[in-house]
């Protein structure tokens, strides 16, 4: 072996002419190293093989044209961009190359940006610079990206949109999960605008919830809240049978008692099951409040509490004390006051009372407390963070009580610690987060939620978007949310309107639910007649519509109360209410409208003006329009509905003025006639 | 040099096979019974966004020869790469069911999966099922349909849109019929959408959406009623299948 060697160590530098020689090839191959890789590289191999894809399209001549060898670069300075995707990614921007299955080349899906504004990282992370696939895509070093898997890249949308967009679904839901599901009553998420992300949930105040119901039940509700309610929004927190007794000790003992509440029964509750479902059904509960029927399914509304237990739940006297002003008990609730009468509280009551689940506090047995227990219950809701939701006497709000996430989408990997079996990327810790928030170490608070898999890739995605790049982003880019309103209308029509919890469901001048219609312009909208008698006894204006107007049994005072405020404030600058008369059109006219109305435009289609014949029920009915909206209206809505009300259904149809006239004329002579009595019964 | 290059190829696409597998489930499942065939319970034809879990999961059944359900069964789901199955395989329930939560691929189009199971001689029998991804377009113009459209082009009713369809004259055909849908070009539907029915000499029923929509809206319109027609429609793109 040595001998072998040595022989081959004099072949090659036994003399200086051959050494030399020697070393000078091994250094002009080491020169060659750097030129060979690129040669051999990637993204040449891709670019080959592009090449050879489009050889047999039949636009493969423009295809050729259009492309270009090399590496290739996308350079943003602005956005700290350097992407070198194209260079494989070859025909990314290719119109025709639609269909084509192998990647990657197929076009990228049209998108409402241009590639060569924004590039590709800003949207799908991963490393810009990089000419490999590996480096570019799955690289995991502590500074740098991997590629966001395709099912978060709505996150990365929300970098610069901050208000909800019609093509980002997930990112929506996950926003709205953020807030609606309470996360940020404990964790902080601030915007890059300066603005913190609000909680929209309304956790009930415990400062009284002796009134309300029995340590009993709030034991129960403790130790699995969705037993009581499936729709319940409070977490689990996994509490031992000690803990959940000590804190329902503490809650029962620290609670006072509401003035005005809980007094003894004024009415019997009445026990007929048939007026109470009638009345459930009239007064429109259904809209906000659901229950889960015998076959599983969850039917109603989720603006206010589930109610399929309430009967376990509640005390009767609270109940009615609730359902007769529920203001005296919770002032700022979105519940309105009804003002049902002695009967109608008895006969609600008895009707929510019947819902019962025997299962539920069958097995809760709890001796009286004591004080320790009291003692060690208030330690205990300090601990969890009760008072990060919920108003308690005597806790005062714990500030930053959970870890804040207002940049939780570029938190490094290395400072993360993953489950046993977890992909070791930040998608997958935060959804691992969400789904299991104890598994990840002993000791942890944060509570169990009962999120599908769809809300918590919702909610990562929206974590997602929460970022480095979205503050580093130019401020030009940022698209805000439209601005939160607080509006509040003033006087005795706005206490009143507070009183009937009209913004549960009404949109006014940008504050409110969407339950219901906007009615900022109300006011220009109707006639003062109608409106009247719309309070008195509302009707049903679409047939389409489950959730419709309850009847509140207001007094005169009231309802003139509220018409004149309506009829004075509610109006829009684009409508002179007055400037057209509700009567008096040519018959001529009225005819070419109608003509207008079932062939042209074949309004038929989705409204209905004479019942015998028209059958459509997307839109309000329209047998009595002309005793209802003001002619101004019609003849501005007909020009352009959007305009009055952005984001209705009914199509802009940019009429021409005479149409349009033509058209009111027609609708506003449409007053019901006969009809118009028996639709008042 | 060409060898070279293919030998690159392998390369990576042995490390992307390799980081593919690495998830797949180690515990392997015995089953304790056969079927003869595999049927669909439910979960077909949905339509989802790219990457994301579908509404529904997809439910299959394992039957004996006389169509009774089958406990035990190993079911198994296999689709395109980027297709993802919680579970991937499963022993059938005890109404001979397999449920399983699917999050289909990045890419938007048509997708198969293949339910698989074995029969008592130990052969494959297989179920496909295809599936929908939607990109950013098509799913805008699915919220722009359920806005809009939806109301007079779906004959059912759901708690929240009650349909329109029976109330009208000619009636429109839901957008997933694509033996008519698919016979109007592109131009066709622009022009209809744009301009309402009389623009195609249809029903002026079908109202004129051009003032309400922006062009780009019609165009996610169209990507979506091409995206959801069957037979599917031509211009929709490939279908990911497993290869
Ligand atoms: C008021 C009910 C209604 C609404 C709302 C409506 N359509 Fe139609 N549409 C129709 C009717 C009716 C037809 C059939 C016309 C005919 O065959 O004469 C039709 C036909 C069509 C056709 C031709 C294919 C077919 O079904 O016959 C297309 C495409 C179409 N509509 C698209 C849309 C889109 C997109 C929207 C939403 C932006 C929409 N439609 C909203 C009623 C409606």
């Amino acid at each position: 072996m040595k001998e072998k060697l040595r022989s081959l160590w004099q072949k090659l530098f036994g003399d200086s002419m051959r050494a030399f020689g020697v070393v000078s090839l091994v250094f002009l191959a080491s020169m060659a190293i750097a030129p060979a890789k690129n040669f051999f590289s990637e993204w040449r191999h891709y670019q080959h093989g592009y090449l050879s894809m489009i050889r047999n399209r039949s636009e493969a001549n423009t295809l050729r044209r259009h492309f270009q060898g090399g590496i290739q670069q996308i350079w943003l300075p602005d956005l700290g961009v350097v992407d070198r995707c194209t260079s494989c990614h070859v025909g990314l921007k290719e119109p025709t190359l639609t269909d084509v299955a192998q990647q990657p080349y197929r076009k990228h899906p049209v998108i409402p940006h241009n590639l060569d504004q924004f590039g590709c990282t800003v949207c799908h992370r991963g490393q810009g610079a990089a000419t490999t696939v590996a480096e570019a895509h799955s690289s995991t070093l502590a500074w740098e990206q991997p590629i966001l898997p395709a099912k978060f890249v709505e996150s990365s949308c929300g970098q610069c949109h901050r208000g909800s967009l019609p093509g980002t679904p997930q990112l929506n839901l996950g926003r709205n999960l953020l807030s609606r599901s309470g996360c940020v009553h404990c964790h902080a998420v601030k915007l890059p605008d300066g603005s913190t992300v609000k909680a929209t949930d309304d956790p009930p105040s415990l400062s009284h919830i002796g009134d309300k119901t029995t340590r009993q039940w709030i034991y129960a509700w403790l130790k699995d809240p969705q037993a009581y309610a499936v729709t319940a929004t409070m977490p689990n927190f996994k509490l031992s049978d000690a803990d959940a007794r000590d804190i329902s000790a503490f809650l029962i003992a620290n609670s006072a008692p509401v003035a005005g509440d809980s007094v003894t029964l004024s009415a019997k509750p009445s026990n007929d099951p048939t007026a109470g479902a009638s009345l459930y059904g009239e007064s429109f509960c259904a809209s906000c409040h659901a229950v889960q029927n015998a076959a599983g399914n969850v039917v109603g509304g989720d603006v206010g509490p589930e109610l399929t237990r309430i009967g376990s739940k509640v005390k009767p006297e609270w109940l009615q004390a609730w359902v007769r002003n529920p203001r005296v008990y919770d002032p700022p609730t979105g519940m309105p006051h009804y003002r049902f009468n002695d009967a109608q509280v008895a006969t609600l009551t008895g009707f929510l009372l019947a819902k019962t689940d025997s299962d539920l506090l069958a097995n809760v047995h709890l001796d009286a407390a004591t004080p320790e227990q009291i003692a060690h219950g208030k330690r205990l809701v300090s601990d969890y963070g009760c008072a990060s939701c919920h108003e308690i006497a005597g806790i005062k709000k714990p500030e930053n009580f959970a870890p804040e996430l207002s940049r939780i989408g570029s938190k490094p990997i290395t400072q993360l610690i993953f489950l046993q079996g977890m992909q070791h990327t930040l998608p997958d810790y935060i959804a691992g987060k969400i789904k299991q928030p104890r598994a990840f170490a002993p000791g942890l608070k944060m509570p169990q939620y009962t999120f599908t898999p769809a809300q918590i890739d919702a909610l990562t995605t929206a974590l997602l978007s929460l970022n480095d790049r979205s503050y580093s982003l130019p401020p030009s880019l940022a698209v805000s949310a439209p601005p939160e309103s607080d509006y509040q209308p003033a006087g005795k029509a706005g206490k009143l309107m507070t009183d009937l919890a009209c913004f549960s469901c009404h949109r006014i001048n940008g504050h409110g639910g969407d339950m219901a219609p906007d009615l900022t312009w109300e006011g220009s909208s109707v006639q003062r007649e109608w409106l009247v008698q719309f309070f008195r006894n509302p009707g049903t204006l679409r047939p389409a519509l489950i959730r419709r107007m309850p009847k509140f049994n207001l007094t005169d005072g009231e309802i003139n109360e509220l018409t004149d405020y309506i009829m004075t404030v509610y109006q829009s600058p684009s409508v002179d209410r007055d400037s057209m008369p509700v009567s008096g059109y040519a018959q001529g006219q009225i005819e070419l409208g109608k003509q207008l109305y079932y062939g042209k435009y074949s309004c038929q289609g989705c409204h209905i003006v004479d019942t015998k014949t028209d059958k459509g029920y997307i839109g309000p009915t329209l047998t009595h329009v002309g005793s209802r909206l003001t002619a101004a209206w019609i003849y501005q809505w007909m020009k352009n509905p959007e305009a009055l009300r952005p984001g209705t259904i009914e199509p802009n149809r940019a009429m021409s003025d005479e149409d349009a006239r033509a058209l009111t004329a027609f609708l506003i002579s449409q007053k019901g006639g006969g009809q118009q009595e028996a639709a008042k019964k | 040099m060409n060898r070279l290059a293919s030998g690159i190829t392998l390369l990576s696409a042995a490390l992307l096979a390799a980081s593919c597998s690495r998830k797949s489930d180690s515990v392997a499942l015995k089953p304790t019974a056969f079927g003869a065939a595999i049927v669909e319970s439910s979960g077909g034809k949905q339509f989802g966004q790219t990457g994301t879990s579908l509404p529904q999961p997809v439910v299959v059944q394992v039957n004996d020869p006389q169509g009774g359900a089958v406990t035990g069964a190993l079911v198994e789901f296999a689709a395109a790469p980027g297709v993802t199955f919680d579970p991937a395989s499963a022993l059938t329930d005890s109404s001979g069911q397999v449920s399983t939560n699917v999050a289909l691929g990045g890419m938007a189009g048509r997708y198969q999966i293949t339910a698989s199971t074995l029969d008592k001689a130990r052969k494959k029998v297989e179920l496909k099922i295809e599936e929908i991804a939607l990109g950013y377009q098509q799913t805008l113009g699915r919220r722009l349909n359920e806005q809009y459209c939806d109301r007079c082009h779906n004959a059912e009713s759901t708690a929240e849109r009650v349909s329109n369809y029976d109330n009208l004259e000619v009636k429109p055909h839901p957008f997933t019929e694509g033996d008519t849908l698919n016979k109007l070009s592109d131009a066709d539907l622009t022009a209809i959408i744009t301009y309402g029915g009389p623009a195609l000499n249809k029903s002026a029923l079908m109202p004129a959406w051009g003032n309400t929509l922006k062009k780009a809206d019609v165009q996610a319109l169209i990507a979506y009623i091409r995206a959801v027609s069957d037979p599917p429609s031509r211009s929709a793109g490939p279908v990911y299948a497993k290869n």
